[in-house]
C-alpha cells in the first residue's frame, strides 16, 4: 500500500484503485513551488534563517496554508459550490442563478481567479494527466468549466484556478468538502522544506533581513505618553 | 534601471536606526509613543496590548477592564482542551513553541475557542442589546459562510455542556459591570436570564468576554486574536507543570475502542 492509499484510507475508510490514486498523488506533485516569497514558504524560510527547527517551520507553514485567498480557504469553498451547485442544478437549477446568488450573498467564489498572477500553468497539466487515466469526464469538472465560461465572459481575470480544478477532480472521485480539506493538508508541504533549508544553508539572518527605513510608518504623528 | 524599493508599511510602529547600523533599532514608537524613552516604566502590560491593537492608550477604566479579562483568561485549568493540548507537549518534551502551538489550535475553534468569541462579537455588532435581535439571531440564524472551520454547533458565548452559569463566570461578570455600568457586560448582566433562556444554554465565561472585548471597542478579529493570547499564559506554565511531572504521572487513558476492525470488514 503505498502513502497515499494509507492516507486517503485514514480520511475516507475507503480503499481507491491505482488510476485515482495516480491523479490524487499528481495533484500534490504539480504544486509546491520552493518559492519562499510565497506567504506560506516564506515562514518555513524566517525559520530556517532564525534557526528554529524544521518541524516547527513547516507546521507553522502549513496552518497558514488553511488561508483565504490562496491554499486551502478557496479549494475548500470550491468543492462546497460545485458539490452544492451540481446537486441543485440537476434539481431544474440554472447556472447562472446559482452563481448570482453566490455572489450576491457576499460568498467569495473559490477556485476562480488568482491573486498574483491570472494564469494558471498547474491545469493543463493536470488536465491532460486526468484525460489519460480517463478521469476528465466527471459531472464536477464540466460543471467548473462551464461556470468559468460564464465568470470569464463578465472578467477575464476570473480564469478557473488550480484550486476549482482539484477541487472538481476530488469531487469526481467521490470526496466530500471535509474530506477534500483534509487530503489537501500535504499540498505544499514539498514546497516548504526546501525554503527552510535554503535559509538554514546560509547565515542566520540572512533571509529578507529589514532595516529599520524598510518599514513604511504610516501612523500617528509622535506624541506624549502620559497618564489617562 | 533602479529597482523598485518595496517596504512594509506599518500604523502601529516605526522605528529609527542606530547611526552606525541601520539594522539595530535606536528607537521604537508604538502608534506615536515612545516606547523605551516614555511608556517603559509608565505604562502598563494591558495599557500596551490596548495601544497596539486600537491605536490609542487606553482610559484607565478601559485599562482595568483588559486587565481584569487578562486575570480572569489567564488559565482555562488543565481540564481544558487547548491546556490539555500544551500538556502533551510539555510532557513528551516537545519544543516550548509546539506546546504554545497546540493550545492555540485546539483553542481556535468553536467551543470555547477564540472563533467563538468571534462569532459571539459578531453576535454583539448585529444584536447590540436588543433582546429580540438575539432570539431572532438564534431561533433563525442565517447561513454561516462557508469556510475552513467546521459550522458552530451552538449559540456563541453560551455553554451547550452547562447546566446552570458557573460561579466564575457570574464573579467575572459582576466585576465587569460594577466597573463600567453602561457597558455590555453590566446589560448581560441585567439580562443574563432571558438570554439564557433563549440560548437554551447557560451563559460562558467566552460569552462574558466577547462582551467585555466588544465594550474595549475590539472588532470581532481582534478580538478573536486577542482571545488567543490571553489564554497562553496558562497553558504555558501547565505544560512546564506536566514536563515536571514526567509522562509516568500523566494519564494515559484508557483506549475503548467503538466499532473493532475486524467488525468493520465484515
Amino acid at each position: 500500500m503505498s502513502w497515499m492509499e494509507r492516507y486517503l484510507l485514514a480520511i475516507t475508510g475507503r480503499r481507491f484503485a491505482p488510476r485515482p490514486l495516480r491523479l490524487l498523488e499528481a495533484i500534490w506533485c504539480y504544486t509546491s513551488y520552493p518559492d519562499a516569497r510565497i506567504w506560506n514558504n516564506r515562514v518555513s524560510a524566517l525559520a530556517g534563517t532564525t534557526r528554529s527547527t524544521g518541524n516547527l517551520g513547516l507546521s507553522a507553514a502549513l496552518a497558514l496554508s488553511e488561508a483565504d485567498i490562496y491554499g486551502l480557504g478557496p479549494c475548500v469553498r470550491a468543492i462546497e459550490f460545485l458539490i452544492r451547485t451540481r446537486v441543485e442544478l440537476a434539481g431544474g437549477g440554472e447556472l447562472a442563478a446559482c452563481l448570482r446568488r453566490e455572489r450576491s450573498q457576499g460568498r467569495t467564489l473559490g477556485g476562480y481567479g488568482r491573486p498574483l498572477c491570472a494564469a494558471d500553468e498547474r491545469i493543463a497539466p493536470t488536465v491532460d494527466l486526468a484525460r489519460s487515466l480517463g478521469l476528465a469526464g466527471g459531472p464536477h469538472l464540466a460543471l467548473a468549466y462551464a461556470v468559468e465560461a460564464l465568470l470569464i465572459a463578465e472578467r477575464p481575470a476570473l480564469r478557473m484556478n488550480y484550486g476549482a480544478l482539484i477541487a472538481a477532480l476530488a469531487a469526481d472521485l467521490g470526496l466530500t468538502s471535509h474530506e477534500h480539506h483534509l487530503f489537501l493538508i500535504p499540498l505544499f508541504l514539498a514546497g516548504m522544506a526546501p525554503c527552510y533549508l535554503e535559509a538554514a544553508a546560509h547565515p542566520a539572518g540572512a533571509f529578507l533581513p529589514l532595516p529599520c527605513h524598510g518599514v513604511a510608518y504610516r501612523g500617528a504623528p509622535r506624541r506624549t505618553w502620559g497618564p489617562a | 534601471m533602479s529597482e523598485e524599493v518595496q517596504h512594509l508599511q506599518s500604523r502601529i510602529w516605526q522605528e529609527e536606526p542606530e547611526a552606525d547600523n541601520p539594522f539595530a533599532c535606536r528607537a521604537a514608537y508604538c502608534h506615536g509613543y515612545d516606547v523605551y524613552g516614555e511608556m517603559l516604566g509608565r505604562a502598563g502590560w494591558a495599557e500596551m496590548v490596548y495601544l497596539l491593537f486600537r491605536g490609542e492608550a487606553p482610559t484607565r477604566t478601559q485599562a482595568a477592564v483588559l486587565e481584569l479579562l487578562a486575570v480572569a483568561l489567564a488559565s482555562a485549568g488543565p481540564r481544558d482542551a487547548a491546556v490539555h493540548a500544551a500538556m502533551c507537549g510539555g510532557v513528551g518534551g516537545s519544543p516550548a513553541a509546539a506546546a504554545l502551538i497546540a493550545a492555540l489550535a485546539v483553542g481556535a475553534g468553536s467551543l470555547g475557542g477564540a472563533r467563538e468569541v468571534r462569532l459571539a462579537m459578531e453576535g454583539w455588532q448585529a444584536c447590540g442589546r436588543d433582546l429580540a435581535a438575539w432570539r431572532r439571531r438564534w431561533t433563525e440564524p442565517s447561513a454561516e459562510p462557508i469556510g475552513i472551520f467546521p459550522p458552530a454547533e451552538h449559540p456563541a458565548g453560551f455553554d451547550p455542556h452547562g447546566v446552570s452559569t458557573a460561579t466564575p463566570v457570574r464573579q467575572v461578570l459582576a466585576h465587569l459591570a460594577a466597573l463600567t455600568p453602561d457597558s455590555r457586560g453590566a446589560w448581560l448582566e441585567l439580562h443574563r436570564a432571558e438570554l439564557e433562556g433563549a440560548a437554551g444554554h447557560p451563559l460562558s465565561l467566552v460569552g462574558v468576554a466577547a462582551a467585555a472585548l466588544t465594550d474595549l471597542g475590539f472588532s470581532p478579529v481582534q478580538g478573536e486574536m486577542l482571545f488567543l493570547l490571553l489564554r497562553l499564559p496558562g497553558a504555558a506554565a501547565h505544560a512546564l507543570e506536566q514536563a515536571e511531572y514526567g509522562h509516568k504521572k500523566f494519564p494515559f487513558y484508557r483506549l475503548e475502542l467503538e466499532d473493532g476492525p475486524t467488525e468493520k470488514v465484515r
